[in-house]
């Protein structure tokens, strides 16, 4: 059975729910003859994807729906063989190329090179180019970005590209200059309860208290698509819905605090041991490391009374992020966290004595 | 791969060949802008006098000489190079006489030799068409700073055994990565960021054709924007047109939106943090920017112009702040996450500043 999340997903302009001048505006944008290529970013779950869709079905109509996945075959010049999953209709074509890591440039000449030499299926299409969607595209390699650029002037007759990424950081100047840029900001937390109502509707299993939704709204950090697994969730655990009724946590935050709890119990290197085999446990889970870090360090500045150690905190979380992502073992790095951690607060709670 | 999408209708049919004329129509009138305008001729180049003067001067002589384009995006120097050929050889030799390769072509060392030895092999026949076409072809590596060292160090070769009868064009951004031996067997022409007279006159050429109506202000603001990138003027402009539609006049707020520019009132938020040691406060405000999406390499950017102008920092201050953010930048461009970033900064410069 089809997850809320997917099953509630508008699917075009009209029935989108927030950022309605936004939609207006794509609407006169697929209106017009002419489309551009695009740069669509926004944080997770702000409703990227569901937008894109909307887009490709206002472009192409409901034939856009009509997907299916294939599995191709790439070869990079060093005979190397390449497997990725490709999602496509007649229309358009959606792919995931941070799947194949460095090879990426290849994969995506291959692909739109492909796509720009063959024509629109249906002469009487209204629209006269195909639209190639990658996801991800914050993860494409500089080569990649790079083989973009002149293949984005060159085959604009019969071909469009929608990028979806988190953050425009990443993305070199040239393809910024080369596209529409995007921006969809998650919903705010009232925009959230809405959706979240309405979604409790289309289910008949209401009614959905309001300090409940507003508590599902608020522990998503902005965050649509966790709001309703939230909520689905909550529905599991409790129904019919209570407005005092526990918020559905993962198993891998509650243990993410007791590792914070116990770095504030103790800071030695006994108790950093014992940290180091929850980290463990937690990568073993598969639990991102980055994530891993990012969901302590709230969890310890939450903790934690002094705005200096907050601040503190918060610094060295962004030192030891940014070591993570360069370096290789995420363990060395998490484990230099703690470490660090414990000897500020350590020192912070001598001076409070003295 | 899906059958359907990689359709390729058969050649010859009378029907696909009023399909195909009708559909080159289309292509045309919904042609982008930026390559609808892009410059015909040498002289439809705006803005670099200097670079155009001297080419026109080689290409009389007869005997032109490796040429290597360098500057920032959208500054003229593919249109330059292509109205460069198309002046010399007219637009049926060209195929004949030009291969351009870039960025999204395979450009190993072999490959490159195997290409460009082929093709500067291939026997110039004389005097086709006019008589004053001159015996030399031209390949373009566009976007040659994307090439490795080793791929560049090959090319040294091909290009002495070559150069009777070839001459190469190499193009761009950063002359620097171009090694210093292929460099100095070139011309080198610099492209300057456009003037913004200049950038204005384009731009107000094809608000004109393209019969769109906009305020004074959104086409400075417009210029300001694109920093000399006419590209991403040109791009801005149809972006603007097509979402506002026929009618509506184009406004500076539109601009500012599509540039993805960070709204100023977010900034005096931001700004305004700085004088607070308060961590919930810092936490908060940025907790919602990057929830609305906005990215933190253009925020760092807009702050950084704040910094210059603002009196209330002492200059030593304001030096112990440009160093946050020269880190802060260095963690972005490699991927570090965008929220703990930003976290750090603010409470960094908050230190320095309260
Ligand atoms: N405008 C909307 N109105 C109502 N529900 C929405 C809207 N946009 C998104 N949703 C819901 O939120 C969920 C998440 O949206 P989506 O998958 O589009 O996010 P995303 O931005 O692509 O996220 P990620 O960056 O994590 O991939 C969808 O499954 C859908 O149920
Ligand atoms: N000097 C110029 N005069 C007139 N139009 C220009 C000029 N520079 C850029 N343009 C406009 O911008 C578009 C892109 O320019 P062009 O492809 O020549 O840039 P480029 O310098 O090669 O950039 P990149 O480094 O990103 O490849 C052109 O199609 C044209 O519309
Ligand atoms: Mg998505
Ligand atoms: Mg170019």
């Amino acid at each position: 059975m089809a997850l809320w999340v997917d099953k509630h997903r508008p699917n075009n302009l009209d029935k989108l729910d927030y950022h309605a001048d936004l939609s207006a505006h794509l609407k006169k944008l697929c209106a017009s003859g002419d489309f551009p290529h695009m740069l669509v970013f926004g944080p997770p779950g702000s409703g990227k994807k569901t937008r894109v869709v909307a887009i490709l079905r206002e472009l192409f109509g409901a034939g856009s729906e009509k997907i299916k996945i294939d599995q191709r075959i790439f070869e990079t010049p060093s005979k190397r063989k390449l497997e990725l999953n490709i999602v496509s209709s007649n229309y358009h074509l959606e792919v995931n190329p941070s799947d194949v890591g460095n090879y990426d440039r290849v994969v995506i000449q291959d692909l739109l090179k492909e796509v720009a030499q063959t024509q629109q299926v249906d002469a009487s299409a209204q629209k006269r180019f195909k639209v190639v969607v990658i996801h991800e595209a914050d993860l494409l390699t500089r080569d990649a970005q790079a083989g973009l650029r002149r293949t984005m002037e060159k085959y604009m007759g019969n071909l469009r590209i929608i990028m979806c990424c988190n953050t425009t950081s990443k993305i070199i100047g040239p393809i910024q200059s080369r596209c529409l840029l995007v921006r969809v900001g998650a919903p705010t937390v009232p925009e959230i309860c809405k959706v979240l109502q309405k979604v409790v509707k289309k289910e008949h299993c209401g009614p959905l208290p309001e300090s409940l939704a507003l508590r599902l709204a608020e522990d998503s950090g902005r965050n649509l698509r966790r709001a309703i697994l939230m909520l689905e969730t909550a529905k599991v655990q409790c129904h019919p819905f209570k407005d005092n009724q526990e918020i559905p946590r993962m198993d891998w935050e509650d243990f993410v605090r007791q590792v914070m709890h116990q770095i504030l119990k103790a800071q030695n290197p006994e108790s950093l041991q014992h940290v180091r085999g929850m980290l463990y446990e937690l990568l073993n889970h598969c639990i991102d490391a980055a994530t891993i870090l990012k969901t302590l360090a709230k969890e310890l500045i939450e903790r934690v009374e002094s705005n200096e150690l907050k601040m503190r905190f918060a610094q060295e979380a962004a030192f030891y992020e940014h070591r993570l992502r360069m370096g290789q073992k995420a363990i060395f790095h998490l484990e230099a966290f703690v470490a660090k951690i414990m000897s500020v607060y350590k020192r912070h709670q001598m001076s409070m004595d003295h | 791969m899906s059958s359907s999408f990689f359709y390729r209708p058969r050649a010859g049919g009378p029907a696909s060949a009023a399909a195909a004329a009708a559909s080159n129509a289309a292509a045309a009138a919904n042609k982008p802008w930026i390559e609808k305008y892009r410059p015909k001729t040498m002289d439809d180049i705006s803005s670099q006098e200097q670079a155009v003067a001297v080419l026109k001067k080689t290409m009389e002589s007869q005997n032109l000489p490796h040429l290597l384009f360098y500057g920032p995006p959208g500054t003229g120097k593919t249109s330059t190079i292509l109205a460069l050929a198309r002046d010399i050889y007219g637009p049926e030799m060209i195929g004949s006489r030009v291969l351009e390769l870039n960025a999204s072509d395979e450009r190993g060392i072999s490959v490159i030799r195997e290409k460009v030895k082929n093709f500067a092999r291939s026997t110039v026949s004389h005097n086709i068409g006019s008589q004053n076409c001159p015996p030399y072809k031209i390949i373009i590596l566009d976007e040659a700073d994307s090439m490795t060292a080793d791929a560049q160090s090959a090319l040294r070769r091909t290009m002495e055994t070559c150069s009777k009868l070839t001459r190469f064009c190499l193009i761009c951004n950063y002359v620097t990565r171009i090694i210093e031996p292929l460099a100095s067997r070139c011309a080198k022409f610099r492209f300057k960021p456009l003037e913004e007279k200049h950038s204005k006159d384009r731009l107000e050429l094809i608000c004109r054709e393209e019969d769109v109506k906009i305020s004074p202000e959104a086409i400075l603001s417009l210029i300001r924007i694109s920093e000399g990138d006419l590209r991403k003027a040109i791009m801005y402009l149809q972006s603007a047109s097509r979402l506002m539609g026929k009618d509506a006049e184009i406004g500076v707020d539109v601009i500012a939106d599509i540039a993805g520019t960070v709204p100023e009132d977010v900034i005096d938020g931001l700004e305004a943090c700085w004088r607070t040691r308060d961590y919930k406060k810092i936490s908060n405000e940025v907790s919602n920017v990057v929830a609305d999406g906005h990215s933190a390499s253009k925020i760092l950017s807009q702050l950084h112009m704040r910094l210059l102008r603002t009196e209330t920092l002492s200059s030593i201050q304001k030096a112990q702040v440009a160093e946050v953010f020269g880190d802060v930048d260095k963690a972005l461009s490699d991927g570090a996450d965008e929220q703990l970033q930003l976290l750090n900064m603010m409470t960094r410069v908050s230190t320095i500043a309260a």
